[in-house]
């Protein structure tokens, strides 16, 4: 093929050439499969990318999106298909080949050293400069490549003093200062506060007019709606929109290319009264991994059978704050939970008041995945009574309570003694909810429960909150996504850099005055 | 890419086969008996000879035998232990020391007295001893379990650094307060601080003449049989497994790693210090500079080989008792350090069996472009 196409570039007339570059499409993948273990992440896929335009990769989670980009940025290798970056056949061998064809990517995980500045960051990896770096002269040519896209950063500051917002702008001054005519961003909004994302569409839209392409991965609706020309849906490793106009399609037909099958957006919340008190939250304050202060000063209070809402941009005390009241993290003040003070105490003392506990880790802090099914089933009753028989645990009692979960819950799992690590993160993520819920819990502190989960697993699992809400339960649900809180949460409080600085009933609550809460622009007057 | 075939290693998906562990450490086992041969080629030896009169050496008589179980023994016992901790991942290297400080501490009673060893019976006695040895393995595997667990002081320098620490704690009581007459070495036992050994009854029954055998066995199948009830059945075993694959998730269980990190210290020192009282009171029958030839690090050796399976302990410890014998017997001595590294080195590698399929795929034809 590449001899051939050598022989056409030949034959075609210099006065030819402007339009056929026109023509051209700044990407063109053909018949891409890659096989994992287990898996056809991508099968027979093809994507194109047009010169000029933002195209949304859209699917679930594990539909094979990341998998395809990683390809076209050189980080994985098809086993057959053929790859053209703007009308050349292109062999991509490593990351180094992609970016000399004008490729970069923005993964979804930074890669950034955290003591170095921007620069210093931008520069790493380069073979200009040699050994003798002339730092400032560099930062000036940051300087002026972040004006020109409206990126503000300051090229001196070093990356750990960032916000995330910041720090994504770096990785997208990385790839542009290498040359990047091609640009994909991997699910980018998903770390952003809503005023920011909107910075990052004028960005894209920018770029695009400078002539730049761009692939933006998404699994949600809403944003790709907003931003993209076109979009290529993934399902299970396969293409089921090619390239279609977003005009032409509305969001529930792009939820069905997703899921395979109708997907409802309206969540059955009934009208519910709150009761007593379950969570009494009194002037609490802890410190951070780093003994940087992220709790300051907060007092809430929750009650039966309501969902309080807390929304915050990533890392501004949220995980903290799950982690005082279930007794992982120490803080000062003090925190009610059935009016017995568990600030401060063992976890056991949460877990005994009926503190059901879904934390942001699921592999870190939720499961043991070496573990079997059983084995990670009964993390919080292997103590209790028909489980526990004196100093012995009963296997065979064990076996019938991770069953009978198995079963109610749905969990896909080829049999109780397969080792968690094995299972899907919904399933995952079903295995924690299950084992929670299972108790009968009075209080749930659930942190980002859906994150990373398909349309279909999270329609079940906020439902599953839901009943848990209706059966007298108090939630305390803690997530990034403001759709999931408006559309489950009785009640709305905004974090920010460790104070909660505004709390709504979740009807009054607007997106535009959350956002600018969540950036710290805006507080509540009390 | 002109080779027709290529080796694909994949990360293993699915469940491992069960018989899949034994099979690569049997492999393993047999592999470095052939990388021995070979090396005995080289150096001009004759491998099958050499094996010969190695298996000779352990089994060829009901006194070779005897001989293997009764290095077998604090192997056993240790490899248990060290079993236990590892499972926690908790890097317990100091059971020299602990082994040292338990054969002390059980030592005190014939050599202080401290009962009457006349009068007292016997099995009290060797009661006491073998309760003061835990004891003392036990306080000794208390110090890096609390440094561990409180101010999370790296268990892999402490118990080292105290291995030294005990093995010169043993020699100045030794030298200062027990000397026999100014040498390396107590004074002999009383005859009431011996385990009893199948010797003692050859009286009775010709055969055992000269059997060295001695109880220390029965303590090592014991203890396998009770540890193997603690990890497969029992709670605490559970705690201990989930804090071995996740101590974060075992804390957000609410189990407390404070007290089972010193726990587990604890338990597995005891084990080691009741290997030390077996060695002192069945074998050596006095306190002396070297009563262990490194029966510590070993022990660590088995653990890994046993893959901290109690039961597999047992017939590891064995094969290694075996080897130390038979290694009595070879010149030079170093064969059998070298059987014994390479063994360990060919088991831990094979684990890359058990968690990566690795197949040979014909090459597809490259792709007509």
């Amino acid at each position: 093929m590449r001899v051939i196409y050598q022989k056409e570039l030949m034959t075609t007339t210099p006065q030819l050439r402007p339009l056929h570059e026109e023509q051209t499409n700044a990407v063109e993948m053909r018949d891409i499969v890659l096989r994992f273990p287990g898996v056809l992440a991508n099968d027979h896929v093809n994507f194109t990318l047009r010169r000029g335009e933002i195209h949304a990769l859209l699917g679930e989670n594990g539909a094979g999106k990341s998998t395809l980009m990683n390809i076209l940025a050189g980080l994985y290798k098809p086993e057959t298909g053929t790859i053209r970056i703007n009308g050349e056949h292109a062999v991509l061998n490593s990351p180094r080949d992609a970016i000399s064809r004008g490729v970069g990517m923005v993964h979804q995980h930074f890669m950034l050293v955290p003591t170095h500045t921007v620069t210093e960051n931008i520069l790493l990896g380069l073979d200009d400069p040699g050994f003798v770096m002339r730092l400032p002269r560099y930062d000036q040519k940051v300087a002026e490549l972040a004006d020109k896209y409206g990126l503000k950063v300051q090229p001196t500051a070093k990356i750990w003093q960032l916000s995330v917002g910041e720090q994504q702008r770096v990785e997208i001054l990385k790839t542009l200062y290498r040359g990047a005519q091609i640009l994909i961003l991997d699910e980018p909004t998903a770390v952003l506060a809503p005023q920011e994302i909107q910075e990052l569409m004028e960005t894209l839209r920018l770029m695009v007019r400078e002539g730049k392409s761009i692939v933006f991965i998404s699994h949600k609706l809403n944003e790709v709606k907003q931003v993209a020309d076109r979009l290529t849906v993934l399902r299970k490793g396969k293409v089921t929109a090619d390239g279609i106009n977003l005009e032409d399609v509305n969001k529930e037909t792009l939820a069905e290319l997703m899921v395979g099958r109708k997907v409802i957006f309206q969540l059955s919340k009934k009208p519910h009264t709150p009761g007593e008190v379950v969570l009494d939250v009194q002037n609490v304050s802890a410190l951070n991994n780093r003994g940087l202060p992220a709790l300051k000063n907060i007092s809430f209070r929750l009650r039966q059978g309501e969902i309080l809402g807390i929304a915050g941009i990533a890392g501004n005390g949220q995980s903290e704050l799950a982690e005082v009241i279930t007794g992982l993290r120490p803080c000062q003040g003090r925190i009610l939970v059935n009016c017995t003070d568990v600030a401060n105490q063992p976890p056991k003392r949460a877990i005994d008041q009926g503190t059901a506990h879904i934390p942001e880790d699921r592999t870190g802090v939720g499961t043991a995945p070496g573990m079997a099914l059983t084995g990670n089933m009964i993390m919080k009753t292997y103590d209790r009574a028909p489980i526990s028989q004196k100093w012995r645990i009963s296997y065979t009692a064990a076996r019938e309570f991770a069953s009978n979960l198995k079963e109610k819950y749905d969990i896909q799992a080829p049999s109780l003694s397969t080792q968690v690590n094995k299972l899907s993160g919904g399933n995952l993520q079903k295995v924690i909810l299950a084992r929670e819920i299972s108790g009968g819990p009075k209080l749930i502190v659930a942190v980002q429960p859906t994150r990373g989960l398909d349309v279909g697993a999270i329609e079940g699992i906020q439902n599953l909150l839901l009943e848990q809400r209706d059966n007298d339960s108090a939630v305390l649900l803690i997530s990034e996504e403001l759709d999931e809180l408006l559309d489950l949460s009785d009640r709305i409080a905004v974090i920010y850099e460790g104070e909660l600085v505004g709390e709504f009933p979740a009807e009054e609550a607007d997106l535009k005055t959350i956002g600018l809460m969540m950036t710290g622009e805006l507080r509540r007057q009390e | 890419m002109s080779l027709p075939y290529h080796l694909r290693i994949q990360k293993r998906t699915e469940e491992v086969p069960r018989w899949l562990p034994l099979a690569t450490s049997v492999g393993a086992i047999i592999l470095a008996f052939l990388i021995s041969a070979l090396i005995l080629l080289l150096i001009g030896g004759d491998p099958i000879r050499t094996f010969g009169y190695f298996f000779n050496a352990a089994f060829g008589s009901w006194g070779a035998l005897s001989d293997v179980v009764v290095k077998a023994t604090p192997l056993l016992l240790i490899g248990l232990g060290c079993g236990l901790a590892f499972r926690m991942r908790l890097w317990n290297i100091g059971a020299e020391g602990q082994f040292y400080i338990g054969a002390f501490f059980a030592s005190l009673v014939p050599l202080v007295p401290l009962v009457d060893m006349e009068t007292t019976p016997k099995f009290v006695i060797l009661l006491m001893m073998a309760l003061l040895g835990m004891l003392g393995g036990g306080l000794y595997g208390f110090i890096p379990g609390y440094l561990k667990a409180k101010f999370n002081v790296s268990e892999i320098i402490s118990t080292l650094m105290l291995n030294y620490v005990a093995v010169f704690f043993n020699n100045y009581w030794i030298y200062s307060e027990f000397s026999d007459a100014g040498f390396q070495m107590t004074p002999v036992f009383a005859k009431s601080a011996w385990l009893p050994r199948l010797a003692d009854y050859a009286q009775e029954v010709r055969a055992f003449s000269g059997i060295t055998l001695h109880l220390g066995v029965v303590f090592g199948l014991i203890a396998a049989f009770i540890i193997w009830i603690i990890m497969s059945r029992s709670r605490w075993g559970y705690e201990i497994n989930l804090i071995g694959d996740n101590p974060q998730a075992a804390r957000y269980a609410g189990i407390n790693i404070t007290r089972n990190v010193i726990l587990v210290f604890m338990l597995s020192g005891a084990l080691a210090g009741l290997a030390g009282m077996s060695e002192v009171s069945g074998v050596v029958h006095r306190l002396q500079e070297r009563i262990s030839t490194n029966y510590g690090f070993s022990g660590v050796i088995v653990a890994w080989l046993a893959k901290l399976n109690p039961f597999a302990t047992i017939l590891v410890s064995f094969l290694f008792g075996a080897l130390i014998v038979a290694g009595r017997e070879i010149q030079p001595s170093g064969l059998y350090f070298f059987i014994q590294g390479t063994i360990l080195f060919l088991v831990i590698s094979s684990d890359v069996l058990l968690r990566y399929k690795i197949e040979l795929v014909r090459t597809a034809p490259e792709e007509a472009k």
